[in-house]
């Protein structure tokens, strides 16, 4: 059975280009840049030269990237840095949906006297840039909003919520892992603080990425250790995985025009196809401020852990915000915030596309889901009541 | 992603008897879709009083539709009394077994049964101390001290996967807590009694599974020296052999968990060998 892969936001494929260019830091390269040796220090000019291509995908010099192991890595330490290096300030703001690398660390710090105030979003799950503004406080020590969200693809206005808190004095962060690589970031015409990134969002492997950190900034390290990225972070750097995070990044520049040409018409198409043959469904968040990959669809009173695994028997791969699929018992705390009605909660389904996405791709899962949408609604004991059942909340 | 077995995958993928059941005899819904899952069942009687026909229609995931259908044909052909008896574990044991966080489904089933068979019976169930206990997922105390008491469950998130409460804010911790301690005090059902040799082995195993392990943690250890009538006598080694806290040890964990386990009329000696 062909798979049919339409959860890019949860991890991609590694892109060819990419894992070529890793292989030889695994089988013949295998020094460490640190040492003395030619045969290991040779390493460190092909992580100059992969620094120079992630620095050049966000716009920013080389020595303002700080290779980390992922996402999570990048955001903890982005956070805590802010937090050390401004002692006397108690105060995050930051917003409900963000990802738990954010919302998990910032309930931790309440838990340890910080003060947080997690921002609340609308039905289209935007942020009211007053409110942000007025809850910046001189004793923020930093804000942290995400660009793009993961579950819906809704952008968050993040280089005017810098200029904000520039202007009040407050450092900003942003968790800029389902952005980069999907929409074009300049670090030189903004003036966030730190952003961070993941290498398999964007086609590299797991177990890389890189943390911005705007020159001048001051930064207090995460994982304190050797010398390794100018002291910033220690740890032996992973050589293959940075190679290929700098291979990705090229590519990634190279494709920003497909992603939001190709992939955004063949995301378009699902959306369109799917909303118009099925009834009681809709998409959930703004698709004005959005990713060009990503489309959160509900389907009304079915369940959205069933409508995945019948999508599996056709090997459609996507994700879900419903409660059964979370492990926990609620639906997503995206939706939720959103103020998603739970009829239509249960029911999301997220397709997350990437360019390796083709067209009789996207036919095949139009061809396939209204029968799986029908065959639950059959079981649904909501579905028969009819009209009634759309005032059930 | 959920570790499902094949008779699960079985039953979500082809459902048995799905649907409404015309005049039905009895009929039920329990759940509610902000829970997640909800059950409608109904079912009709033949004249000898056996379920001729019944027919369930789910809302929730795989395994909620699974345990519907398990459900269905389980009772099929039975009497009433016959159903009544089929429990929560019964259901998921047909499946081949239930992810822990799914056990809910499986009491999902047995409450719809119930409240099914209640409606048969008569009018609305009563439900004279209905009283809510978590107000995310609307589970009441009656239904918590079920599962407790059927399931043997002994932890707030036990109870969680079983019942659902408590899985949303996590206001009603506490009170489920106490529910557990209750439920735990509560005299146990009757015993048949117990041969001499079958009341050794019974000891041997509550100490290697329940006792032994938790001195071990500490670095002590107990051994069984002899059981003259319900005098248990035991020697305690390791740490706990010097420890002044042996003996409330002996008493508060050595007795309560052979009297919970073998008989409550244990007492328990500590003797030197």
């Amino acid at each position: 059975m062909k798979t049919v892969y339409l959860d890019n936001n949860a991890t991609t494929q590694v892109a060819e280009e990419v894992l070529e260019a890793m292989l030889p830091y695994f089988r013949d390269f295998y020094g460490n840049p640190s040492s003395m040796h030619t045969f290991g220090g040779q390493v460190g000019r092909n992580i100059r030269e992969a620094r120079e291509q992630a620095a050049a995908l966000v716009g920013a010099q080389p020595e303002e990237i700080i290779f980390t192991s992922c996402g999570t890595e990048g955001d903890n330490a982005a956070i805590r840095s802010a937090l050390m290096t401004h002692p006397d300030r108690r105060h995050i703001v930051t917003s409900r949906v963000e990802h738990p690398a954010v919302k998990s660390l910032c309930a931790h710090l309440s838990g340890q006297g910080y003060k947080v105030t997690e921002l609340p979003v609308d039905k289209d799950g935007l942020l009211d840039m007053t409110q942000y503004e007025r809850s910046l406080t001189p004793d923020t020590a930093i804000a942290s909003l995400m660009w793009a969200n993961n579950e819906t693809g809704v952008l968050f206005p993040v280089e005017r919520a810098a200029e904000i808190a520039a202007e009040k004095g407050i450092m900003f962060h942003t968790d800029a892992v389902q952005a980069v690589g999907k929409i074009p970031i300049n670090m030189k015409s903004n003036v966030i603080d730190m952003l961070s990134i993941s290498g398999h969002k964007l086609h590299a492997p797991k177990g890389i990425g890189f943390l911005y950190v705007r020159k001048g900034t001051r930064f207090s390290p995460f994982l304190i250790g050797g010398h390794q990225e100018t002291g910033r972070r220690g740890g032996t750097e992973n050589t293959p995985g940075i190679v290929g995070l700098g291979k990705a990044c090229e590519l990634a520049a190279a494709n920003m025009k497909t992603e939001n040409q190709t992939v955004k018409r063949l995301r378009d198409k699902l959306e369109a196809e799917i909303l118009s043959r099925i009834p009681n469904s809709r998409v959930n968040g703004s698709r004005l401020y959005r990713l060009p990959n990503t489309t959160n669809i509900s389907f009304e009173f079915v369940e959205g852990e069933a409508i995945l695994l019948l999508m599996d028997d056709y090997g459609i791969c996507a994700s879900s915000g419903s409660a059964c699929t979370s492990g926990s018992l609620q639906p997503s705390h995206v939706l939720r915030a959103m103020g998603v009605p739970f009829t239509m909660a249960h029911g999301s389904i997220r397709f997350s596309l990437s360019i390796y996405n083709t067209e009789e791709e996207m036919d095949f899962v139009i061809e396939k889901l209204p029968s799986i949408i029908s065959k639950l609604r059959g079981l649904s004991p909501y579905w028969t009541m009819g009209d009634q059942a759309c005032s059930v909340q | 992603m959920w570790e499902y077995t094949d008779k699960v995958k079985e039953h979500f993928l082809n459902p048995r008897n799905v649907g409404e059941v015309e005049n039905p005899d009895g009929v039920a819904e329990v759940g509610s879709i902000a829970c997640g899952d909800a059950l409608k069942l109904s079912f009709k009687l033949d004249e000898r009083k056996r379920i001729k026909d019944v027919k369930f229609k789910t809302f929730g995931c795989a395994s909620a539709i699974a345990t519907s259908s398990a459900l269905t044909e389980m009772i099929k052909g039975k009497t009433l009394d016959e159903a009544m008896k089929v429990t929560n574990q019964d259901i998921a044991a047909y499946l081949g077994g239930l992810p822990q966080e799914k056990m809910h489904c499986s009491v999902m089933g047995k409450q719809a049964l119930e409240k099914a068979i209640e409606n048969y019976k008569g009018g609305p169930p009563v439900e004279p101390e209905a009283k809510i206990i978590c107000e995310c997922f609307g589970v009441t105390e009656r239904e918590i001290e079920q599962a407790i008491r059927e399931n043997n469950l002994t932890t707030v998130e036990e109870v969680t996967n079983y019942t659902k409460a408590g899985g949303g804010c996590g206001g009603c911790h506490d009170a489920i807590r106490e529910i557990i301690e209750r439920v735990r005090a509560e005299a146990p059902p009757a015993r048949p009694k117990l041969s001499n040799v079958q009341k050794i082995k019974m000891i041997e195993e509550t100490i290697e599974r329940e006792i032994r392990p938790s001195l071990k943690k500490d670095g002590g250890d107990i051994e069984l020296v002899d059981v003259i009538g319900n005098r248990v006598l035991v020697a305690t080694r390791g740490t706990c052999a010097t420890c002044k806290a042996a003996e409330l040890t002996l008493t508060n964990l050595v007795r309560a968990k052979l009297r919970d386990f073998v008989s409550p009329e244990l007492t328990v000696e500590e003797v030197t060998q």
